[in-house]
C-alpha cells in the first residue's frame, strides 16, 4: 500500500508537467470523468456535503482495516477534485487518514485555481472524509 | 451622441486584465462598474468635504449636508417623484424592502394576505415570510409561465379584499423578464392593496416615473446603476410612509428625546437613523448624472440591441437552453448547456478573463420551477460591446469542448 505522503508526491509531480491552468483544468476534468461512480443507493441527502456550490455525495465504508471512499458530483470539475482526494485518502487506514497532512493542495496551487466558494467546498470535502474515517474507526 | 468608446473610457476597471486576458465584465446584474466621476466623487468627499450631515453649524457640515440633499433632489428628479422627502436613503434594495416589511407588519392582522411572485429575489421573499410569520398573515405566490413571465390570470385570482400588499420585482434578476408592473399596480389598487416594486434590476435600464406608475413603494440600489455600494433608495408615497412606524431608532430620526417619551422626526429623516453612507450618497449623484447625460432611453435601446445579439449568438451553441424568453425582457440572459454544470462553465471562462455569474442567483424558487441546479447568467450594461459578446461565446464554446 502506497503511503498518503507518497501518493501526494506523485500528484505534485503530475502537476509540475502542466504549463498553464488550462492543462490543469483538462487534467481535473479527465479525472472527474474517470471517477468510479458511486452506487445510486448512496446518492442520498445524508451523504451530501454541505458547503459545496455543486452537489457532492460522499460515501465511505470500512473493509478490514482500510477505508474506501466513493463519491459523485453533478459538476465535472468538482468530481475531478474529489477524485484527487479519493486517490490520496481511499484505501488507507483510518488513523492515517485522520492525521494526514494534505500539503499537496497548496503545492499544486489547487486552491488558487478555484473560486472562493469552491475552495470552501474543498475544505468541506476534506473535513467530511476525515470525519467519516474517524467515525468508521470507532465502530 | 452615443459614443461607446467614450463611455468605456470613463470606466478605468475595463482596462484591467484578468488571468492575462482583457476583462469582459458580464456580471452587471450583480453590480455594475463605476465611472471615474463616481470614483472621484467618493475620494473628493473624504479629501475636501468630510463632515457629518444635518448636525453641525460649521462650514464643512453645511457643505456635506447640501451635497447630500442635492443627491436626494437628483434622485427625485430621476424617478419623477413628487417630493424630496419621499426619497429615503437606505443601505440598498434589501434594506429598503426590509424597512417596509418591518413597518407594514404593524398594520397587518391575521387573515391579511401579501402577494409576491415566483421569480422574486430572496430579498423580496424572505422579508415577507418574516413579516407574515410575525403578523399571522398569509403569503401568496404568483406562479411563472414556462417563458418566465408571470401568470397574470393567476394573479387576478389571488387578488382579493384580503390582499394588503403586493411585492413584485420590476425586472427579474435571473430571467430578465420585465413584469407588467403598471397593470399589477392598477389591479392591486382596485382591491385596496398597496404595492412595493423591487426595482434593483430596472433603475439603470428603464425610465422611471413614480407619479405615472403610481407605485406605493419603489426600491433600488445605487451600485447596480454605476454608483457606490451601500447606498439604496426607498421611494414611498408621503401619506403611506407617514402611517408607518420608524424602522431603526437612533440619531437623526428623532424630534425630541426624553426618557418619558420620544417623538420622531418628519420624513425622510424618520427612516434615516444613524450616520448614513455620506460619501456613497454624494457620489450616487454622479452615477445618476452619468445615466441622465446618456439618456436612459438611449441606454435601453443600446442594451436591447446587445440583448438581441447575445441571445441569437447564445442560441447557436449546441444543446443550449435559455431560461426566460418572455417578449418583454431586459439585458439578462440565463442559460444552461445540455449535460454541463453551470459552475464548470463559469470556472473555465473565468480563466479567460470573463466574469459571468453561475448558480441560483438568489432565486432558488426559479431553479426549482425549472428543476435545474443553477444557470449561467450573462447580464449586460451600457459599456458592453458586441465584440465582448463574441469573446464570451467563444470562451463558452471552448469550455463546452473541454467539458464534453
Amino acid at each position: 500500500m502506497e503511503t498518503i505522503k507518497g501518493i501526494q508526491a506523485g500528484i505534485i509531480e503530475d502537476f509540475e508537467m502542466f504549463d498553464d491552468w488550462m492543462q490543469k483544468y483538462e487534467y481535473l476534468i479527465d479525472l472527474g470523468k474517470e471517477l468510479t461512480p458511486i452506487e445510486e443507493k448512496y446518492k442520498i441527502e445524508d451523504n451530501l456535503i454541505k458547503g459545496c456550490q455543486s452537489r457532492v455525495w460522499l460515501h465511505a465504508e470500512k473493509q478490514d482495516e482500510i477505508i474506501i471512499y466513493t463519491a459523485d458530483s453533478d459538476a465535472i470539475m468538482t468530481k475531478g477534485i474529489i477524485a484527487i482526494l479519493i486517490s490520496v485518502l481511499s484505501n488507507q487506514k483510518a488513523a492515517e487518514i485522520v492525521s494526514a497532512d494534505l500539503s499537496f493542495i497548496d503545492a499544486i496551487g489547487l486552491k488558487e485555481q478555484l473560486s472562493a466558494t469552491r475552495a470552501n467546498g474543498l475544505v468541506s470535502m476534506i473535513k467530511k472524509m476525515k470525519l467519516y474515517a474517524l467515525a468508521l474507526n470507532n465502530k | 451622441m452615443f459614443d461607446l468608446n467614450k463611455i468605456r473610457e470613463q470606466f478605468p476597471i475595463l482596462k484591467k486584465q484578468v488571468n492575462g486576458k482583457d476583462l469582459v465584465y458580464f456580471d452587471n446584474g450583480a453590480t455594475t462598474q463605476k465611472p471615474q466621476s463616481v470614483i472621484d466623487a467618493v475620494s473628493n468627499y473624504y479629501q475636501e468635504e468630510n463632515a457629518n450631515v444635518h448636525r453641525g453649524v460649521h462650514f464643512l457640515s453645511g457643505l456635506a449636508t447640501d451635497k447630500f440633499e442635492e443627491t436626494r433632489n437628483t434622485v427625485r428628479q430621476f424617478i419623477s417623484a413628487k417630493h424630496n422627502h419621499e426619497i429615503i436613503f437606505t443601505k440598498g434594495t434589501t434594506d429598503s424592502i426590509n424597512l417596509i416589511a418591518n413597518g407594514f407588519r404593524s398594520l397587518l392582522k391575521k387573515g391579511d394576505e401579501i402577494i409576491i411572485s415566483e421569480l422574486e429575489h430572496h430579498s423580496n421573499i424572505v422579508p415577507w415570510q418574516m413579516c407574515c410569520e410575525l403578523s399571522g398573515s398569509t403569503l401568496k405566490v404568483i406562479p411563472l409561465l414556462d417563458n418566465g413571465s408571470l401568470d397574470m390570470a393567476d394573479f387576478n385570482n389571488l387578488l382579493s379584499k384580503n390582499t394588503r400588499l403586493v411585492a413584485v420585482s420590476h425586472v427579474s434578476n435571473t430571467l430578465g423578464t420585465i413584469n407588467p408592473i403598471k397593470e399589477i399596480i392598477e389591479k392591486s389598487h382596485s382591491v385596496g392593496a398597496k404595492v412595493l416594486i423591487d426595482g434593483a434590476q430596472a433603475a439603470s435600464h428603464i425610465c422611471l416615473n413614480m407619479q405615472e406608475l403610481d407605485a406605493d413603494f419603489y426600491c433600488f440600489s445605487a451600485h447596480k446603476m454605476y454608483g457606490p455600494t451601500g447606498v439604496g433608495v426607498l421611494y414611498g408615497k408621503e401619506e403611506i410612509l407617514n402611517t408607518l412606524p420608524p424602522y431603526q431608532g437612533g440619531g437623526e430620526m428623532i424630534k425630541e428625546v426624553s426618557f418619558e417619551k420620544t417623538t420622531y422626526a418628519s420624513l425622510p429623516y424618520k427612516f434615516e437613523a444613524g450616520t448614513p453612507n455620506i460619501a456613497g450618497i454624494i457620489a450616487f449623484k454622479s452615477a445618476i448624472d452619468f445615466i441622465t447625460e446618456l439618456r436612459i432611453e438611449n441606454i435601453a435601446k443600446y442594451e436591447d440591441e446587445l440583448l438581441q445579439y447575445a441571445t441569437s449568438e447564445i442560441l447557436k451553441i449546441e444543446g443550449v437552453k435559455i431560461y426566460g424568453t418572455s417578449k418583454n425582457k431586459s439585458a439578462i440572459i440565463s442559460f444552461n448547456i445540455e449535460d454541463l454544470h453551470p459552475y464548470d462553465i463559469g470556472t473555465i471562462v473565468d480563466k479567460m478573463g470573463i466574469a459571468i455569474r453561475t448558480g441560483h442567483h438568489c432565486t432558488q424558487p426559479i431553479m426549482k420551477r425549472y428543476n435545474i441546479p443553477g444557470t449561467v447568467r450573462v447580464s449586460l450594461a451600457v459599456y458592453n460591446t458586441k465584440t465582448e459578446i463574441d469573446i464570451c461565446i467563444n470562451a463558452i464554446k471552448k469550455a463546452q469542448e473541454m467539458l464534453s
